[in-house]
């Protein structure tokens, strides 16, 4: 669903990794580990579109990148772009509705994230294991196939990570892709790649 | 088209709702406005002539308050990587945000406007024509305010860096539209500085959304 061929990244002066390869397939997760700064986020950041990598290529099978990003891929980050002065219950709607999510898939989101009870509170009032479960919806409610995380379990407590784990399956299971910067174990069956070495 | 009108609702709310806006650039300009003439020294007559201009000077300086809020903070909290993400070009999202802010921003002040003008000493019967200037040059503010707002991205101290960068950019509707007035004032028909007002927002709805969106882009980087 992805290949990255050569790619080379440099932020500022210092150059983050040389020639990296990596195919990512439909069905398949990938661990991305490495030392802290040694270009995870800024890999991800370059896959999404955010970053122009200095050399190499990122192709992405049968859409071209613009099509992609416009569609195809899903981004969740550190910053989870919510707003904290408006409701759980509209930042929801405008992230999953921006992505492509209708309201059926709004409300299976909300369901299977048990997010209900959160979703009259204004943003800032919610911890930051329910930011994530909230900032989390967007991808179970709009169907994209290329999950790009960052990340995503760092507040989450055992029982929220064993059930994201259940959430990235049933996504492999019906043929996307996840790639994700962690430092832990990813909760589903990974292949592990390690950048910077 | 779906997805443009989930990003208006979503600007509109954010324009309209927490920060105050509207009221808030609306309170900042009766505040100018009023300041003038005690600062003028109680001299109603003197402050005739250059009414229309002080309106228009406190009308670009008011646009500039809410800008900051346009790109900065979903530049932030992440959520112009959201933005950069969804179904529509960055460009168009560009321009909805922009609209919003003058629905947001640019509406309210337009209605303000004329009263203003008129307690600086215009005649009253010259108020529609403040409110349409107003209107018309509110779009041009809020199409290069963008554009000032996306270039200010990720500067330390952004909303002084919009208002430097922004201020130069206000000179031609602000002459335009003060000219609309002056020319009326004197008899004349105020047509041909609408024109030019007009031609100014044709021309910044153009340049903003790609060098608005490329700035984004920039940032992001």
């Amino acid at each position: 669903m992805l290949t990255v061929s050569g790619l080379s990244l440099i932020r500022g002066e210092r150059v983050l990794f040389r020639d990296f390869d990596l195919a990512l397939a439909s069905g398949e997760a990938v661990a991305l580990t490495g030392a802290n700064g040694a270009g995870k986020t800024s890999l991800l950041r370059a896959l999404a579109g955010f970053l122009r990598p200095e050399a190499g290529a990122i192709a992405f099978a049968d859409v071209d990148p613009t099509e992609a990003r416009a569609k195809h891929i899903h981004w969740l980050g550190h910053l989870d772009g919510l707003k904290g002065a408006r409701r759980a219950r509209e930042e929801l709607a405008f992230q999953a509705e921006w992505l492509g999510a209708d309201a059926a898939g709004v409300a299976a989101a909300v369901d299977v994230l048990a997010l209900e009870p959160l979703l009259d509170l204004e943003v800032r009032k919610l911890s930051a294991g329910q930011r994530r479960r909230l900032a989390f919806a967007r991808l179970v409610a709009a169907p994209r196939p290329i999950w790009l995380l960052d990340e995503p379990f760092a507040p989450l407590d055992a029982r929220w990570r064993a059930a994201l784990g259940l959430i990235m399956q049933a996504h492999l299971d019906k043929g996307g892709a996840i790639l994700a910067a962690v430092h832990d174990p990813l909760p589903v069956p990974a292949r592990a790649v390690e950048i910077g070495r | 088209m779906r997805a443009l009108l989930i990003l208006w609702r979503r600007e509109l709310a954010l324009a309209w709702g927490g920060g105050g806006g509207p009221l808030l650039a609306c309170g900042f300009f009766l505040c100018l406005t009023a300041l003038v003439p005690l600062a003028a020294g109680g001299d109603p007559a003197g402050l005739r002539p250059v009414a229309g201009g002080i309106a228009w000077l406190a009308l670009a300086l008011s646009s500039i308050l809410s800008l900051e809020r346009l790109f900065e903070r979903d530049l932030e909290d992440g959520a112009l990587d959201l933005i950069t993400l969804g179904p529509a070009p960055l460009e168009l999202a560009v321009v909805v945000k922009a609209l919003a802010q003058w629905l947001a921003v640019g509406g309210p002040l337009a209605l303000t406007a004329p009263l203003a003008a008129v307690t600086l000493g215009l005649p009253p019967a010259h108020a529609p024509l403040v409110a349409l200037s107003a209107l018309i040059g509110g779009l041009g503010f809020a199409l290069t305010g963008a554009l000032g707002a996306a270039l200010a991205l990720g500067a330390k101290r952004g909303g002084l860096l919009i208002a430097v960068v922004v201020l130069p950019l206000f000179i031609p509707p602000v002459v335009f539209g003060a000219g609309a007035l002056e020319r009326t004032a004197n008899g004349l028909s105020p047509a041909p500085a609408l024109a030019f007002l007009a031609a100014y927002v044709l021309f910044a709805a153009v340049v903003t959304p790609f060098a608005g969106a490329a700035a984004i882009r920039n940032a992001q980087g």
